[in-house]
């Protein structure tokens, strides 16, 4: 940009002495840091000496994580005795053969002591609902507002039916909604499943409209998931809101209920799988969590680890500062250690 | 009759025989561009030229003349080829005087940007052939005087208004987008935009796309469109003013932009000029009109302007006047004008000296009347509005090759991106039909078709573009704007630094070019002008050798109140507008007419007085009893002069042509001038010949001593002749500029001989000055010499200070002079360049194998110094064995441009210091460039001149003096100052700072966009490769914009390691930039390396702590973002060295806003991300990973930061920690007094 002239033209205008300010001659009042030893040591020791401790008690909670995670997908379809790849489509054919009961029954032993709440997750692994494609294949004016049901646009492939009627949610993600179901037995006793409140309170009162049906969902050939029940509106389906809140990463979890009763240890826990789903198509694992929760969420001791590096990292380092700092003192801002005094020019 | 052609010939083949000598040189020599230029004059073969034309001009005056081409182009070669032989006519005294000549070399000749369009030739050739030189009338306009109808009939002339104004309404926007899309950066932007908007592509949101470029594009038309407003104010201001033109034999106001060309148009007293006009007639009868051209060239002084005789005659109001001008089509040749007249039935040439331009002031003339010529933007004035040429800044060069680097990274990562994906497509080929979050197949239509697909080739093409969009900030953009901003705010605090402002001339500081500030902190090399440089350029007149008596100025010297002989002629006492202090013995003997001494006295100061082209104006004062005189002239030599005279009592108080009229000691005397001989180059003397009131006929000279001696009458007194070059060595080597007086009555045959040849010869129609300086050299011979004086040329206050600043700071600086070896070497010494320690290497030769061998010789000399003392390192210091190289201008002619420039390089790179003496203004050029072209080192130019415009153009930066000689070197520079010893806190302190400040921003701009993106493609491995964002959009465009760029500008502008004072006391400071230690490919790297990790912490902190949990998309996105931007912006607090509020509240204020941000990006129903802001935020998993993230990142950088400020500290680190440690001990000590200039 070239200012240039303006700026010359004004001051060659008004060629007076510029008015003092300590603002124009950059005196302004400042704080001037200096790293001195003292300050570094006492920065570096203070690091590990709060690191340490946070590292630890996040250890600590992830410790005292007690979760359940079972890998069912193998164990739920039958085995076919044939080549790999004759295997692979037999399997295709009976997940997606919607006539076969696809009951499926795992048994799990608590560990340990659960209190409640308890979460009950399904987790997927490779399965990228972080896919462009899949991310962008919704559109929330349709499910936030009746009138806009026709409002289809990012929704292909799911966006009208074979008698082009919008599909109400429209879109791949809503499409491809996760529709294995569990139950549980303790003891052979039923144990609830809370489902109610696992979505997120916002996306029901504004995201998700109440007065917005399902609508000639899951009505093509091809099923990606779940079907809706017409009659609650979008916002109470809140299976779907949970799956709609696409995950970040491939492997992921998803809330699917909470037990509202401790666990004790050993018992032993039957959950009844609807395995319908179908991860098979790409080799995705389908597994079953349950977990109690801390202040960290769920098991994951990674954050401590970094935590308690960085803090150890920083105390060795506060060590070796000092060390240097004994073998090389330096007192500060000594002009005997300008360049131009160390080796002045000889003559 | 022999034809002008061939006498033209005999003299080129005497010229070729006198040349056998050295025809090594001859053959050399037109490739010599610097000597290209006509306008400097024939020496070695003048006698034999002045000859030829002697001849030639004889039959001029009997003859119509008849010249081909040919002829003319042969007559060139000798002019120019001779001419580079001329190097001994570089002026020492009045190379000032010749200013015009040399801005046109500078302006349009090899070396100007602007193309050699107006030819390369001296005013003198130009004068020689515009008379003769027919205008070819396709190239000509016809002006009709008196008849703008028939003049304009085909419209094709530009109307009177002016636009300076770039745009109108309606033209504003496609002009300005136009024009701002001519940044390769913004098409970048722009071609980036535009892939987004495809479908298949879109990878933002429109709107987040196009926003960064739009904002740019925004603020930029802002700017400009307020420049362009104030424009059009100052236009219309301009336009509406009111000129007095002809219309039906009747002058009537109307407003400038009515005027048309053709129209006549009378100008009074103290009026600017409307248009270009050529001069009809003028209130005074001879037809001189004087001008001020400061708005058009800046100098100050008066320029005398010529009506025709043939109209100045004409009463035009009675008598309806009509004729035909043919002149040149509009040009911006300011100093040229080629047009002829016809009028009457007379054919009459035109030369510069009869137009004036536009945007001039008449002055000292009642009223002058002028037809119209070039009008509105065809004025030569519109025509030279553009400003400096722009250069680019070193770190800016350095920046481009790092920017080659990010996007060789950038379209690595692309490829990283698509190739993957690509893998993975091929790896699931099999399985995309069904896969749900895939789906290949499109099963809505009764047909099965691919959805979205298209192949794999094309798939990864895709990707690959979608990669270069969702990674375009890698090559950071706004580093381009911030970079602008940054450099406004440097602009800025140097325009307001105290210390810079020169109450003297009361000038601020100026930034001209607003885009090598940074170059400042990097200067190697300073070349510098003396003259008005390092000097004052007010001259003094200081001693005076008349009639081989030396007066110089000794103890006794007084400043008396009542100077001179007050004239009480008409009530008003006049005194000279300066004081002099003068010599009480010398007043006295003054006023001794009758003595022998008295009589050389009078005469000398007469000569003084007399011999100049000085006019007297008459100025109020506040006492209406007194009124000053203020010498008005282009040489400050010839003001001090007649000062001097006038302190002596001999006060010149009236010019008009015909006359002068001296008060000489309170008697007015008028002496009529019978002619003059204008100063020109190759005379080196100016002469006038008087009719003195005792009817006796005078011819008195004044010019420089060589030129001098050549005509001065041995036979006469030779005593007094000795004694005189004995005191002119004596002042010459104090380092006073000489003149040397001396006078001849001529025999009333001899004056008619001579009357007669001048008047032919002045009113010739061809080659009038070369015929005049003919004339002139008749009749300047066999003087009597009068004396000699001496002109003292003060150093600025300041200046051996600045210089032993500099030196300290391993700047080496470089005196380029027109002078004599014995001035500058004095002026060398009185300004401490030069010290009694140093080994002086005198090169002074006049033949390149002379050149060669002292060359050779002293750099055997030197290499032998060099090996004894390890004085290689730096430079800087005091060492014992320093070189000083002295070499002047001839030698300099058989250096430069020749195999010997590498030897001259290899010596002045051991020399601690440069004199070169007797240099041209193109030399000066010429020896910048030779720096320039070998070193990598930044040279600066500074001057206050027009001879030094080109050395201002051509160095690195550019410093112009906006002191006595004018604006020209202001207008052609980069930054301008009133003083010399700005250059101190200039370099070591605004330089320092801003190259510090900008080296830094650019890397952490390269840093700062270079981590978003890591962290961005980290993201892009995790979701098969497809470019999926986690961060939103809108943060993503927001990031560079505003989550970083604020801490950015304001650290650019304000951050400073270091005090003023500490950068003042110790100058090596300076060194850093020197050896670009704050920005250099190694910093580059590591810091890329930083980078990576940073990136790497940034990412994978939350990715592995939410890893398996039922985290979503946007939840973590806003982590990252969140992340990344306290993480930079820490990382940048960790590096400020100075916290004012402005700091903290930009870079915490950031981190503040980008939380807000944020949260109203999720506040937004339609995002996808909405509310998850405020679902994460309540999870201590979250500031736990936003603590991690920066600390995590930042320890390295810490730590690495904190063992080299310990173990390896440089000198910046270790003066920072004094000041704070020991500054309460040692503060204000060193405030020296140089720096301050109130103390003086």
């Amino acid at each position: 940009m070239s200012s240039g002239d303006g700026a010359s033209q004004s001051s060659s205008k008004k060629s007076k002495k510029p008015t003092y300010s300590r603002f124009t001659q950059q005196e302004l009042p400042a704080f001037k840091p200096i790293l001195t030893p003292g300050l570094i040591m006492a920065a570096f020791v203070f690091l590990g000496i709060t690191f340490i401790p946070i590292g630890l008690s996040h250890l600590s909670a992830s410790d005292n994580v007690v979760q359940l995670v079972d890998r069912y997908d193998e164990d739920c379809i039958p085995t076919y005795n044939s080549n790999p790849e004759e295997a692979h489509n037999k399997r295709i054919q009976y997940i997606r053969d919607a006539s076969t009961n696809k009951t499926c029954v795992r048994t799990l032993i608590v560990p340990k002591k659960m209190r409640h709440p308890i979460f009950v997750y399904y987790q997927l692994d490779d399965f990228y609902q972080n896919h462009r494609r899949y991310v962008k294949s919704r559109n929330d004016e349709q499910y936030r507002n009746p009138s806009a049901e026709r409002k289809t646009a990012n929704c292909e492939p799911e966006a009208v039916n074979d008698d082009h009627e919008p599909i109400v949610p429209c879109g791949l993600i809503a499409w491809s909604l996760f529709n294995d179901t569990y139950s549980l037995l303790r003891n052979d006793v039923p144990l609830p499943i809370n489902k109610k409140d696992i979505a997120w309170q916002s996306d029901k009162t504004h995201k998700f409209g109440s007065n917005v049906y399902p609508k000639n969902f899951q009505s093509r050939s091809l099923i990606g998931g779940a079907t809706l029940n017409e009659s609650i509106p979008l916002n109470q389906q809140d299976d779907l809101l949970v799956w709609m809140r696409t995950a970040a990463l491939p492997s992921f979890r998803k809330l699917y209920g909470r037990i509202e009763t401790d666990l004790e240890a050993n018992e032993v826990i039957k959950v009844v799988i609807q395995n319908n789903y179908n991860t098979y198509t790409f080799n995705g694992k389908k597994k079953f969590v349950i977990s109690t929760t801390t202040w960290i969420g769920g098991k994951n001791d990674f954050l401590g680890k970094v935590y308690i590096t960085v803090g150890g990292a920083s105390l060795f380092i506060a060590i070796a500062f000092i060390s240097v700092y004994l073998v090389m003192p330096r007192p500060l801002g000594d002009p005997s250690y300008l360049s131009w005094n160390k080796n002045p020019p000889s003559n | 009759m022999i034809s002008v052609c061939e006498l033209l010939r005999m003299v080129d083949l005497e010229i070729m025989a006198s040349q056998v000598t050295t025809a090594s040189t001859i053959n050399s020599l037109p490739l010599l561009p610097y000597y290209r230029s006509a306008s400097l004059i024939l020496v070695g073969n003048l006698k034999s030229l002045s000859a030829a034309l002697k001849s030639s001009s004889r039959m001029e005056s009997d003859s119509p003349i008849e010249i081909n081409e040919n002829s003319y182009q042969v007559h060139d070669f000798i002019w120019h080829s001779s001419s580079q032989r001329s190097v001994s006519s570089i002026q020492s005294i009045q190379s000032k005087t010749s200013r015009g000549h040399s801005v046109k070399e500078v302006s349009y000749g090899e070396l100007g940007s602007k193309g050699v369009r107006h030819g390369s030739m001296g005013a003198e050739s130009e004068a020689f052939s515009a008379s003769y030189k027919e205008i070819n009338d396709d190239d000509a306009r016809l002006i009709y005087i008196n008849d703008p109808e028939k003049t304009n009939e085909k419209f094709e002339f530009a109307g009177n208004s002016i636009r300076t104004g770039k745009y109108s309404i309606l033209t504003f926007f496609p002009r300005n987008l136009f024009e701002q899309f001519h940044r390769v950066a913004y098409i970048y932007f722009l071609v980036i935009a535009i892939l987004n908007q495809l479908p298949q592509l879109a990878v933002f949101g429109r709107g987040a796309s196009i926003m960064p470029l739009a904002f740019v594009l925004l603020v930029t038309a802002i700017k400009d469109a307020y420049e362009d407003y104030r424009r059009h104010r100052s236009d219309k201001i301009e336009n509406g003013r009111l000129a007095w033109v002809l219309v039906n034999e009747q002058f009537r106001q109307i407003r400038w932009k009515d005027i048309r060309v053709g129209e006549i148009i009378k100008v009074s007293l103290n009026e600017t000029l409307p248009c270009d006009m050529v001069l009809l007639s003028t209130s005074d009868t001879t037809g001189v009109a004087y001008v001020q051209t400061t708005n058009l060239d800046g100098e100050s002084n008066l320029k005398t302007r010529y009506a025709k005789q043939e109209t100045q005659m004409k009463n035009l109001e009675d008598k309806k006047i009509s004729g035909l001008i043919k002149c040149e089509k509009p040009n911006r040749n300011i100093y040229g004008f080629q047009a002829n007249m016809d009028i009457d039935g007379k054919h009459i040439s035109l030369g510069p000296s009869n137009i004036i331009l536009r945007g001039c002031e008449l002055k000292n003339t009642d009223w002058a009347i002028g037809v119209a010529v070039y009008a509105g933007r065809e004025t030569k004035a519109m025509l030279n509005n553009s400003g400096a040429p722009s250069k680019r800044s070193r770190l800016e060069t350095h920046m481009n090759r790092e920017i080659i680097f990010l996007s060789i990274f950038l379209v690595v990562l692309c490829m990283i991106v698509s190739v993957c994906h690509g893998l993975w497509l091929g790896r699931h080929k099999d399985e995309l039909e069904l896969m749900q979050f895939y789906r290949k197949k499109d099963y809505s239509e009764t047909e099965i078709e691919d959805y979205s697909y298209f192949g794999v080739g094309m798939e990864i093409f895709i990707v690959f573009l979608m990669s270069v969009i969702v990674f375009q900030i890698m090559i950071p953009i706004s580093l381009y704007i911030s970079m602008e901003l940054v450099r406004v705010g440097q602009a800025f605090f140097m325009i307001r630094d105290n210390q810079m402002y020169d109450e003297a001339s009361k000038s601020r500081f100026q930034c001209r070019a607003l885009n090598i500030n940074e170059d400042l902190g990097q200067i190697k090399y300073v070349f510098s002008d003396k003259t008005g440089t390092l000097t004052e350029n007010k001259m003094e007149f200081q001693c005076a050798s008349i009639g081989g008596v030396d007066h110089s100025r000794g103890e006794d010297s007084i400043e008396d109140e009542r100077t001179g002989y007050p004239d009480q002629g008409d009530g008003h006492v006049l005194q000279p507008k300066m004081k002099v202090k003068v010599d009480q013995e010398l007043l006295n003997l003054s006023k001794r007419k009758h003595t022998d001494e008295g009589k050389y006295v009078h005469d000398f100061f007469i000569a003084l007085a007399a011999c100049n082209t000085i006019v007297p104006l008459t100025v109020e004062t506040s006492d209406p009893a007194v009124k000053w005189i203020d010498y008005q002239g282009e040489s400050p030599d010839e003001q001090a002069l007649v000062y001097a005279a006038a302190a002596y009592g001999f006060m010149l108080i009236e010019r008009t042509s015909g006359h002068i009229v001296i008060d000489i000691q309170g008697k007015r005397q008028k002496f009529n001038v019978l002619g003059l001989h204008e100063f020109d180059s190759d005379r080196k003397r100016m002469s006038v010949i008087l009719g003195c009131p005792d009817k006796t006929v005078k011819v008195f000279i004044k010019g420089a001593d060589t030129s001098m001696f050549s005509i001065i009458d041995r036979s006469l007194n030779l005593n007094m002749l000795k004694a005189t070059e004995a005191h002119l060595h004596a002042y010459s080597s104090k380092g006073l500029r000489t003149l040397v007086v001396g006078m001849r009555e001529l025999s009333s045959s001899e004056f008619e001989q001579w009357q007669s040849s001048y008047e032919t010869a002045s009113t010739a129609l061809m080659g009038r000055a070369s015929l005049l300086r003919k004339v002139a050299n008749n009749i300047e011979h066999h003087l009597s010499i009068l004396g000699a004086s001496g002109i003292e040329d003060k150093l600025q206050q300041g200046v051996p200070e600045a210089i032993e600043s500099l030196r300290t700071a391993g700047i080496k600086v470089w005196v380029l002079t027109g002078d004599k070896q014995e001035t500058a070497i004095s002026i060398g010494y009185s300004s401490k360049l030069l010290t009694n320690q140093m080994t002086q290497i005198v090169i002074n030769n006049n033949s390149t194998e002379c050149c060669r061998k002292s060359l050779q010789d002293a750099l055997a000399m030197c290499k032998n110094l060099t090996t004894d003392s390890d004085a290689t390192s730096g430079g800087s210091g005091t060492g014992g064995n320093q070189l000083a190289l002295i070499i002047d201008g001839t030698s300099l002619v058989y250096v430069l441009d020749t195999e010997l420039e590498q030897q001259l390089f290899e010596l002045a790179r051991r020399c601690t210091v440069v004199l070169c003496c007797r240099v041209a203004p193109l030399q000066k050029a010429g020896i910048v460039a030779l720096m320039k072209k070998r070193t990598d080192d930044m040279t600066l130019a500074i001057g206050d001149g027009a001879n030094d415009v080109s050395m201002i153009q051509m160095a690195d930066v550019g410093i112009g003096i906006s002191g006595q000689e004018g604006r020209q070197a202001v207008m052609a520079s980069d930054f301008a100052m009133g003083q010399f010893r700005f250059l101190v806190p200039l370099l070591l302190v605004h330089g320092h700072w801003n190259y510090q400040r900008m080296s830094y921003m650019i890397l952490y701009n390269f840093y700062r966009n270079a981590v978003f993106v890591l962290v961005l493609f980290w993201y892009v491995l995790f979701t098969s490769f497809t470019l999926t964002t986690a961060i939103t959009d809108w943060s993503s465009v927001l990031y560079s914009v505003l989550y970083t760029s604020v801490p950015t500008i304001v650290v650019g502008i304000l951050d400073k390691h270091l005090s003023r004072t500490s950068l003042l006391k110790y100058p090596q400071l300076y060194g850093a930039g020197q050896r670009q230690e704050s920005y250099n490919g190694k910093l580059f790297w590591a810091t890329m390396l930083d980078t990576l990790w940073q990136s790497i912490a940034a990412f994978f902190i939350p990715l592995l702590a939410y890893w398996r949990s039922d985290v979503d998309g946007s939840s973590i996105g806003d982590l990252w973002t969140l992340g990344a931007v306290i993480m930079v912006n820490v990382h940048l607090a960790m590096d400020v060295t100075r916290w004012y509020w402005i700091t903290h509240a930009a870079i915490w204020g950031s981190i503040i806003a980008t939380f807000i941000c944020v949260m109203v990006i999720d506040l937004l129903s339609f995002l996808a991300g909405y509310w998850a802001f405020f679902h994460i935020a309540k999870t201590e998993l979250f500031w736990l990973c936003l603590l991690g993230i920066t600390i995590g990142a930042l320890v390295p950088r810490f730590v690495v930061k904190v063992f080299v400020e310990r173990l390896r500290p440089n000198d910046i680190q270790i003066v920072r920690e004094a000041e704070k440690f020991r500054s309460s001990r040692e503060s204000q000590i060193e405030m020296n007094q140089i720096f301050d200039p109130s103390r003086r």
